[in-house]
């Protein structure tokens, strides 16, 4: 049907549960529908891709690392009231049968969702590519998200 | 009572979005082209999801009906 495949690229900024839900829904439904989908993961957003281990290496390093979680610690938006909303959400999301974060993450690597992290962010925040999924292809700079956008027929800023 | 016959059967009932789409793509590369997939969904939305998956894969949604509150869609895979 189609010569060249359509592409949507994501940029997923945020840490919050709720946004990073929406991005991972977005992103394997692109997938779902024949769209070559990449997903960049800068700052905050880097949570959503990282493993349940300690990073940092200078005091500030491992200060921030203390309010880092993995995808399935972080918190809503709204009403997280220091995890009571994360743990009202789990439990809402569940009763409505509703995929969780860690599956839809791994629906988007089953669907060869290509996920990449933000170099910059990962050292100013003092995470490396060790602490990062396997699965995370590579860590790149704003070009090659650039690149990968503008002959995409999707951006989205999450 | 369905007059196609498909190749094979994704029960997709009780998934919320974006399940149905998902597993529908998955399950469709399982059949070969030219076969059909008969989905069954009780996701309000895949109605409206099914039917826009396969006017952007190409694949050829037959039928879509709703019966005793379960969605039907035969879809005809087409590459």
């Amino acid at each position: 049907m189609s010569e060249e495949k359509k592409k949507c690229s994501i940029v997923v900024f945020s840490g919050d549960m709720d946004r990073v839900m929406g991005a991972f829904i977005i992103a394997t439904t692109a997938a779902a529908m024949d769209m070559e989908t990449t997903m960049f993961f800068t700052f905050w957003g880097l949570q959503a891709i990282k493993k349940k281990t300690g990073t940092g290496k200078s005091f500030f390093g491992r200060m921030l690392s203390m309010f880092l979680k993995d995808i399935d610690g972080i918190g809503p938006s709204k009403m997280n009231f220091g995890g009571m909303g994360r743990w009202m959400f789990k439990k809402m999301m569940k009763a409505q049968n509703v995929t969780t974060l860690p599956e839809l993450r791994q629906m988007a690597i089953d669907l060869d969702v290509k996920l990449l992290a933000c170099q910059m962010s990962m050292e100013v925040m003092e995470i490396d590519k060790e602490d990062l999924i396997d699965e995370v292809e590579d860590a790149v700079g704003a070009a090659t998200f650039i690149a990968e956008a503008q002959d995409s027929d999707i951006q989205l800023f999450i | 009572m369905s007059e196609y016959t498909p190749a094979r059967t994704l029960d997709a009932k009780g998934l919320k979005c974006p399940m149905p789409v998902v597993k529908t793509k998955k399950e469709i590369a399982k059949i070969a082209v030219g076969e059909i997939l008969e989905v069954l969904a009780t996701d309000p939305g895949s109605m409206a999801d099914i039917t826009a998956w396969a006017k952007s894969t190409g694949n050829e949604l037959l039928e879509a009906k709703k019966e005793e509150g379960v969605f039907k869609f035969y879809i005809r895979r087409t590459a």
